[in-house]
């Protein structure tokens, strides 16, 4: 039973984002807008914790990932769907072809985690998280400089494609690969870099292969978290795919406790109602994350939520 | 070539700014191997302690120029060692990842409680003249007179460090820890105040890099600091961090390869221009132009 | 369990939030959205609009309201961060049911808050976007002020009549809608008119070095240069100008309006020339009796451009209000499309066939460092 436990996961999520769909209309458009955005958060904070959790490389650069998915999905909506889709396309086929965006979107994202992956990855700590952040910069000027999908004024009029199903959805597909990855051997490989990599080099496991699938892998879904952010905002900046938003994606992995699929998931859950909570004293919010994120570091750096479902792990 | 003549004195301006920036980064990084995120922060504090002060003295004298420029230094060095003492110091011990992470916090605490209305707000705020205001005319080029103040005091102030560094004993003390911490203190260094003295120093570059800066783009928030200080990391890093006459080619280097990229039809991929350059230099030249690799010991 | 068609969904979701969203407030006061930027970079856009917005609701509900009932001004802060005015937007329509929105100043803003308008109905009223694509996301959204095509325009016309400059340099920011749109319709406008741009150079947001790019501009000998962008960076451009030694004169559009322009500009800001919406100085009953108003509602704050912008949306709107006899969505845009000749403190204001004002333009300078009215164009 527990061996399928990713599985009989993802067919419950979707079971569940189904079920949430058919009722709603009844629930409260304020609501399920911020349950859209917590599912957001919860695919981008899982998928960094592969990268910063998992295999131990401390990636400052989250957002741009993101921003490419958003982009190249919301690209592909504007420009390819009207030619494809017609004027009248059904629900079947208008969903296909969200679907196929996201996809692209996310694949688009992979690749842009290829290449900034393949010559980072070779370096450690702060090296790789400063290089990380200056290529999220990099891909922020990049799009910035784009007049085709808008510039710096970003790209509008997305149609707005994403609804809870999909969100849920992703989630329940974005967990299900990240923890069965890291719970298969292969997984064993990204733990190993994780605790020592010179360690694991010396047994024969090619580390840099390791960092890099986990760095694509998280960069995908990072991309699909774009592609759905984009068809909820309908209109994306690349302001909005800044360091700062690579950031909050972060105090999310650490909260939760960096290595925990479940704590991130919580903690990215909280840190998206927190804003709407606070919203009374919004211009604190910030600085409460800096100190959450300084008070974490000294008083419990294991993360605040990181409840551990027992289970066989490394000594 | 008139063009080419300014557009350089421009780009040495800037790089004076960014060498005093990336001299505090890499004495921390050379004592403590790790990045203070905070750094640029403490760059920004600087600034705005500076416009303070600034009212109090007339506007305009060198004196209170002087004046300006030394209180703000004074309190980001303390600042420096404050923040060492609270956030970092406790975490030595631990995985550097950590104190990378309490860096962040730091930072954003610094950048978002400055935003708060009740302390210096979010608009951007006017910077007053604080030394006496003239351009110097070289043929068809122009130096304005703040330009001229950041490149001398640059200067200066990189001479004074590397006297220091090089000619007393609690410099000898810094190169010996960032050597073999360890070492050092079987020698007789207490690491701890030789630490707070790294910070405070260092701030204190950070801190008049901030009155430089000010000077000559005077307007100023809280978030000011965020590119220059990245930028200036990445002129340590092209230098070779840990290396102090490094820091300030690199910085300088950055400041005009960066200038001349702003003047071309490029211009707006400026910010991308030098962190591409970071990642070049970390993949083709780790150690930075003037540094040595070092081998790493398992 | 069959999952609902997702286009049936959207359609069902829109629809129930139309219907529930142009519902007369359930207490009894009619609810307005407004959003605007009261903290962050341009701070001093959403104050100033805020301020004119709620002083033109006041004034309203004293004088008893609008179809027997007080407006309520449901103000949020997007704290000039991009994504913000979309949610801001959502919470607005679905939870407080506002009958409409009333923001944003800035255009990029403005065009986040627009598909989310038009998708539930509820009609919009920027006081002061002026990139004309806002207007463009549907026949929900107006502005009550003019646009970007008119005011390059007028700079241009500016330039060639009263600067006397034929060959001008251009400074735009690629961060902002504003900044890019008014700079291409300035290019277009004086080049069609014979004059030359010898040089356009660029910067990105954030910006606080601009001695390269005029350094440029410098050895391109221009007659004047054109510098389309916000208060914060025209303030600096114009020092560094001067500092490097260029002595011709700069020029802008309504970006420039803010005290922090004076304040960092300093003596570079003297003699420099742009367009806004409406000059405190005009000598109209209308504007000095705003003024007065403005003054002693805000402890004697001069109301600017964004002021009476804000001030004039706010009347539109219940102007709208009244003479749709109701809140119902589809009414109010139409009375609020029909609006003609209201008599508006930054001019009459009309709403034309692509929801856009008509609107006169006024030229300030800066002298003895305080701003000074010098003209109005009409269109």
């Amino acid at each position: 039973m527990r061996r399928y436990l990713p599985q009989l996961g993802l067919i419950f999520g979707i079971v569940v984002a189904a079920i949430v769909t058919r009722y709603s209309d009844a629930i409260d458009p304020y609501v399920l807008d911020i349950a859209t955005g917590a599912g957001i958060n919860v695919i981008l904070a899982v998928s960094l914790n592969l990268v910063n959790g998992h295999t131990g490389q401390f990636s400052l650069g989250h957002a741009g990932f993101m921003a490419v998915g958003a982009y190249v999905s919301g690209a592909c909506s504007l420009f390819l769907g009207p030619r494809l889709l017609g004027d009248d396309p059904t629900a079947l086929s208008q969903g296909l072809f969200f679907l196929g965006a996201l996809t692209v979107g996310g694949l688009g994202a992979g690749l842009a985690g290829l290449l900034v992956g393949v010559p980072s990855l070779r370096l450690r700590g702060d090296y790789l998280a400063l290089v990380t952040l200056g290529f999220g910069e990099i891909i922020r000027v990049i799009i910035q400089n784009m007049d085709v999908v808008g510039g710096a004024l970003g790209l509008n009029g997305i149609p707005p494609y994403t609804t809870i199903f999909w969100v849920l959805g992703c989630v329940a597909l974005t967990i299900y690969v990240v923890t069965s990855l890291v719970r298969s051997t292969y997984g064993r490989g990204f733990i190993a870099t994780h605790d020592d990599e010179v360690a694991a080099a010396s047994v024969g496991l090619d580390t840099t292969r390791y960092k890099i699938v986990a760095f694509v892998v998280g960069a995908f879904f990072a991309g699909i978290a774009g592609g759905l952010y984009g068809h909820f905002k309908l209109t994306v900046l690349p302001t909005g795919f800044d360091f700062t938003k690579s950031i909050e994606i972060v105090v999310m992995v650490i909260l939760g406790g960096m290595g925990n699929t479940l704590g991130v998931v919580l903690a990215a859950i909280l840190l998206t109602l927190l804003p709407e909570l606070l919203r009374p004293i919004a211009e604190y919010r910030m600085v409460l994350y800096a100190l959450l994120l300084i008070a974490l570091m000294l008083l419990r750096p294991q993360g605040l939520l990181n409840i551990r479902v027992s289970k066989k792990r490394r000594t | 070539m008139v063009e080419f003549l300014q557009q350089v004195i421009n780009g040495v301006s800037l790089g004076a700014i960014y060498a005093l920036l990336a001299l505090g980064y890499t004495m921390v990084y050379g004592v403590l191997r790790f990045i203070n995120f905070a750094h640029c922060d403490v760059f920004m504090i600087g600034a705005f302690a500076g416009m303070y002060i600034g009212r109090h003295v007339p506007e305009e004298t060198v004196w209170g120029g002087l004046t300006v420029l030394a209180g703000a230094m004074l309190i980001c060095a303390v600042l420096g060692i404050v923040i060492e003492r609270l956030a970092y110091r406790p975490l030595r011990s631990g995985p550097t990842l950590n104190v990378l992470i309490t860096a962040i916090g730091v930072s954003l605490f610094l950048e978002y409680g400055a935003q708060d209305e009740h302390v210096f707000g979010q608009r951007p705020q006017a910077f007053p003249q604080i030394f006496p205001n003239t351009s110097f005319q070289l043929g068809d080029v122009r130096l304005s007179s703040n330009q001229l103040i950041v490149i001398v005091v640059t200067v200066i102030l990189l001479v004074g460090l590397r006297l220091f560094v090089m000619r007393t004993r609690l410099g000898t003390a810094m190169r010996a820890l960032s050597f073999n911490p360890k070492a050092a203190q079987l020698v007789g260094v207490n690491n701890n105040v030789v630490i707070s003295a790294t910070f405070g120093l260092g701030s204190a570059l950070a801190g008049a890099g901030g009155i430089l800066y000010a000077m000559n783009y005077p307007s100023i928030e809280p978030f000011m600091g965020v590119m220059p200080g990245l930028k200036a990391f990445v002129a340590a890093v092209l230098g070779g961090i840990g290396n102090i006459p490094g820091a300030a080619l690199g910085g300088l280097l950055l400041g005009v390869v960066e200038t001349f990229v702003n003047g071309s039809d490029y211009s707006t991929y400026k910010d991308a221009i030098a962190f591409a350059i970071l990642i070049l230099i970390l993949l083709f030249r780790p150690a930075g132009l003037l540094g040595r690799s070092t081998v790493e010991k398992v | 369990m069959t999952t609902l068609s997702l286009r049936g969904l959207a359609v069902l979701t829109f629809v129930s939030l139309a219907f529930f969203s142009n519902a007369r407030a359930d207490d009894d006061t009619i609810h307005v959205g407004e959003i605007a930027s009261l903290t962050g970079k341009e701070a001093t856009f959403g104050h100033s609009s805020h301020e004119g917005t709620l002083l033109a609701i006041e004034e309203i509900n004293a004088a008893g309201g609008v179809l027997g009932k007080k407006i309520e001004l449901i103000t949020e802060d997007n704290a000039t961060k991009p994504g913000e005015s979309a949610t801001i937007a959502k919470k607005l329509i679905s939870r407080d049911k506002v009958v409409a929105i009333l923001g944003e100043v800035a255009s990029s803003r403005s065009l986040e808050i627009a598909p989310i308008a038009q998708a539930y109905k509820v009609p919009m009223i920027s006081p002061a976007s002026t990139n004309p694509t806002v207007t463009e996301k549907g026949n929900y959204i107006f502005r009550v002020c003019f646009i970007d095509p008119f005011q390059g325009t007028v700079m241009a016309k500016f330039a060639k009549q009263t600067l006397k400059a034929t060959r001008v340099g251009v400074l735009t920011s690629v961060s902002s809608a504003y900044s890019v749109g008014l700079s291409k319709y300035f290019k277009e406008t004086f080049a069609k008119n014979g004059g030359t741009i010898a040089i356009e150079q660029k910067f990105s947001e954030g910006e606080k070095d601009f001695n390269a790019q005029l350094t440029a501009i410098k050895a391109a000998d221009v007659q004047a240069i054109f510098v389309p962008t916000y208060y914060t960076e025209a303030a600096l451009i114009a020092k560094q100008a001067r500092d490097l030694g260029i002595t011709v004169p700069l020029f802008g559009g309504d970006g420039w309006e803010a005290p922090e322009l004076l304040e960092i500009g300093g003596s570079a800001i003297e003699g420099l020339y742009y367009s806004t919406h409406y000059s405190p100085q005009a000598d109209t009953p209308e504007v000095k009796g705003f003024v007065e108003r403005f003054r002693k509602r805000w402890n004697g704050e001069t109301p600017d451009a964004m002021a009476a912008l804000g001030y004039d949306s706010a009347r539109v709107l219940a102007d709208a209000i009244k003479r749709a006899g109701t809140t119902k969505n589809t009414k109010l845009r139409d009375a609020i499309a029909h609006t003609k000749d209201f008599p508006g403190v930054t001019g009459k204001t009309t709403i034309d066939e692509h929801r856009n004002a008509s609107k006169a333009a006024a030229i300030v300078t800066v002298h003895n460092g305080q701003f000074k009215f010098v003209q109005t164009v009409s269109p």
